[in-house]
């Protein structure tokens, strides 16, 4: 199997439903001429014409809105957010408008859309270019909301939500666009939403995290492993709604000891919710309260010294960890 | 509280005894529209359909405000009242490869468009006949089989998917163009500039109607807003604008046409700003006399009501009698109480229906791919 970045995984995602269905777009700032700010759409302009490939002005609540309408229509438009923090200035049109419309219109009307960019951390961007709004999204009834934190995932998901019928949030993540791994190349290759990952096996206690942190849950895995000879279960949620609610109780009644790691801010972020469905409906399997590492409670901090201790780190984490031991 | 409404009387005296038109600065300097060929085309019969269906949509819309009182409408009642002439001019022009998306005052556009009482009437009791199956209430109709996309509660939240409507016709190479209506209150809102540069900019067919009723809910146009006419605000973008008056069926119906074959044939947006007047509050739980008089409604009733000047021009057209005229508008009370009965007699959603029509997905199991919780109420 061929070994390719989160990008290029993106990338082939895009291009190859570009390719398989006519009303699939893809509109956002700089993704064509520019081949995108983080160059996830290199090639495709050249490829497939700048009435596949467009680039908007930024006016994030117009093409949003656009973007919409034309789902509502029947396409099936991808719309770039050089972050996910550029979405705030469009909340109306994704939080209202493509999440609603199908409800307030007794069902009469679909929207299958998906909003994708990064949603991150952890590059000295400061408070307004950090937004994890992934906990927004998924208060939303009407939106889908996923984080995939592999290549395979990226394509496998990115696919499965342009073929999805109803509007899916993608939240990427910038760190993670470089980061190689093994990617089937069939056409087909889907992973479909709501399924979770066991990234690797464990007895002892169970990290459960999405986005980057699973990286940082694996690194602690290692670390509590060959240091203190603990075998730690991660589990990477992948999909936030849908969300696979078998897969965390699963791990938890195996292991009885859970960490939720997240770079949302901690109040009302997604592993609140987690910790809820966990104390809902296994109480009686935890052998310890339920424990968060989540972003340190402030706006997003510029400085290297101060952000890389705010988003969860190694070290933080596995002090977690070691509260639960 | 019950029945004590009738918003306008609607004349039922002779042709004759109208008041002259001079009497209205404005009224007097508007020229005849009806002889602009989009309405030489309509025949007796067209017009007077044209004229029943503002009938019906006043009718409607107050026996939705008796409703109102009586407590069969919850949440907000925007009533289109005293701006009927614009919904009924417009669609009358739409080819049905034309599409409309409006604000939340949307009860004239939606029975303009062929909606029957009956559906809207339920939909506002909040009844499962309703268009939207008691979910959407008032400000959210919607019917896609008659290329109405809406009903849209934020303001100026409809002008960016209007211009997507225009963006997927162009896309996919048909020919219509969509009429996005707004108020004057959305024109002050980014999203609409933000939809007026792509729209300039990459050539949409998509018609932006400013219904000038000349308030922002209780802020007055000279208060809200710098610069006038408000549809200059397209200059700036490029965009043909033009300023037009609601009051005179005729007038609306040549401003849009020639607003639609621009955006039909050479892909073209426009700005137009119709002035018309809404008699009712911004909703009708709303004080009305805190920032309007009393004498200024009743001068738009007495002088400028959109149903009473196209009845009045078509009496003197000899297309319409006094008694054809009464007839219509029983027909269009009798419909609209109809309606209500109907409403009353239908049945609420039933709780087990909450859940429905939020995801296409969980609606339809037998091709569902994803798995895992889509809802997280305490039911498991």
């Amino acid at each position: 199997m061929p070994e390719i970045t989160y990008r290029e995984a993106l990338n082939q995602a895009l291009s190859e439903e570009i390719s398989r269905d006519p009303n699939v777009v893809l509109m956002g700032e700089e993704v064509a001429q520019f081949k995108g700010s983080y160059k996830v759409s290199e090639g495709l302009l050249e490829k497939f014409g700048p009435d596949k490939i467009i680039d908007t002005p930024i006016s994030e609540a117009a093409f949003s809105g656009l973007a919409v309408g034309a789902a509502m229509m029947g396409m099936r438009p991808v719309v770039e957010f050089m972050f996910w923090s550029f979405c705030y200035v469009a909340f109306d049109q994704i939080f209202n408008n493509a999440a609603s419309i199908r409800y307030m219109s007794g069902g009469l009307i679909n929207v299958p859309i998906v909003f994708r960019g990064p949603a991150n951390g952890g590059t000295n961007v400061g408070a307004t270019h950090s937004h994890t709004p992934e906990n927004f999204a998924a208060n939303t009834p009407g939106l889908k909301v996923i984080c995939p934190s592999t290549p395979a995932d990226a394509k496998g998901m990115m696919k499965a939500a342009i073929r999805d019928n109803d509007p899916v949030c993608v939240m990427e993540n910038t760190i993670l666009y470089n980061l190689k791994g093994e990617v089937p190349e069939e056409e087909d290759f889907i992973i479909p939403l709501g399924k979770a990952r066991t990234v690797c096996q464990g007895n002892d206690l169970s990290i459960i995290a999405h986005g980057r942190s699973v990286m940082v849950a694996l690194q602690v895995a290692e670390t509590l492993q060959e240091k203190h000879g603990v075998s730690v279960e991660v589990l990477d949620l992948r999909s936030i709604r849908p969300l696979d609610l078998d897969a965390i109780l699963d791990t938890v009644r195996k292991t009885n000891r859970v960490l939720l790691v997240e770079e949302n801010k901690p109040f009302c972020g997604v592993d609140s919710q987690i910790a809820y469905l966990i104390q809902e409906h296994a109480f009686d399997h935890l052998d310890a309260p339920v424990k968060r590492v989540s972003a340190i409670d402030v706006p997003q901090a510029y400085s290297k010294a101060l952000e890389n201790f705010q988003i969860p780190n190694h070290d933080r984490v596995l002090a977690k960890a070691m509260e639960l031991l | 509280m019950e029945g004590i409404y009738h918003d306008a009387d609607l004349k039922d005296s002779p042709v004759s005894e109208k008041k002259t038109v001079v009497d209205s600065p404005d009224i007097a300097q508007t020229s005849d529209f009806s002889n602009l060929p989009i309405n030489l085309q309509l025949d007796s019969e067209e017009k007077i359909r044209l004229y029943s269906q503002m009938v019906r949509i006043r009718r409607f819309e107050e026996r939705s405000l008796r409703a109102y009182q009586q407590g069969h409408i919850g949440g907000f009642l925007h009533l289109y009242i005293g701006q009927e002439a614009v919904a009924v001019g417009s669609v009358s022009v739409m080819s049905e490869d034309d599409h409309v998306i409006t604000a939340y005052r949307d009860h004239g556009h939606a029975l303009a468009v062929g909606m029957d009482m009956d559906e809207c009437m339920a939909e506002l009791f909040g009844k499962r006949t309703g268009c939207s199956k008691g979910k959407g209430g008032s400000m959210h109709f919607f019917a896609p089989d008659k290329n109405f996309w809406g009903g849209h509660g934020i303001v100026g939240g409809q002008t960016p998917l209007g211009l997507g409507i225009a963006y997927a016709l162009k896309h996919r190479k048909k020919k219509g163009a969509c009429m996005c209506f707004m108020g004057d209150g959305a024109t002050n809102q980014g999203p609409f500039y933000e939809s007026l540069n792509l729209a300039s900019l990459w050539g949409l067919p998509v018609v932006y109607i400013i219904e000038n009723n000349g308030y922002s809910m209780g802020t007055a146009e000279s208060r809200h807003s710098a610069g006038e006419p408000l549809a200059r605000r397209g200059e700036a973008f490029d965009i043909n604008w033009s300023v037009h008056q609601g009051h005179d069926l005729y007038e609306v119906r040549d401003a849009i046409n020639n607003a639609l074959v621009l955006a039909k044939e050479s892909s073209s947006p426009s700005v137009l700003e119709i002035v018309t007047y809404r008699y009712r509050g911004h909703s009708v739980a709303d004080p009305d006399q805190t920032y309007r008089s009393k004498e200024e409604i009743e001068e738009y009733k007495q002088n400028k009501d959109p149903i009473n000047l196209f009845r009045d021009k078509l009496i003197s057209e000899g297309v319409l009698s006094d008694e054809k005229a009464n007839l219509l508008d029983q027909a269009a009370k009798d419909e609209a109480e109809a309606s209500a009965e109907f409403a009353i007699a239908s049945p609420f959603p039933e709780v087990s229906e909450l859940m429905d029509d939020v995801y296409w997905e969980t609606d339809n199991p037998d091709q569902k791919v994803s798995s895992g919780e889509m809802f997280f109420e305490s039911s498991r």
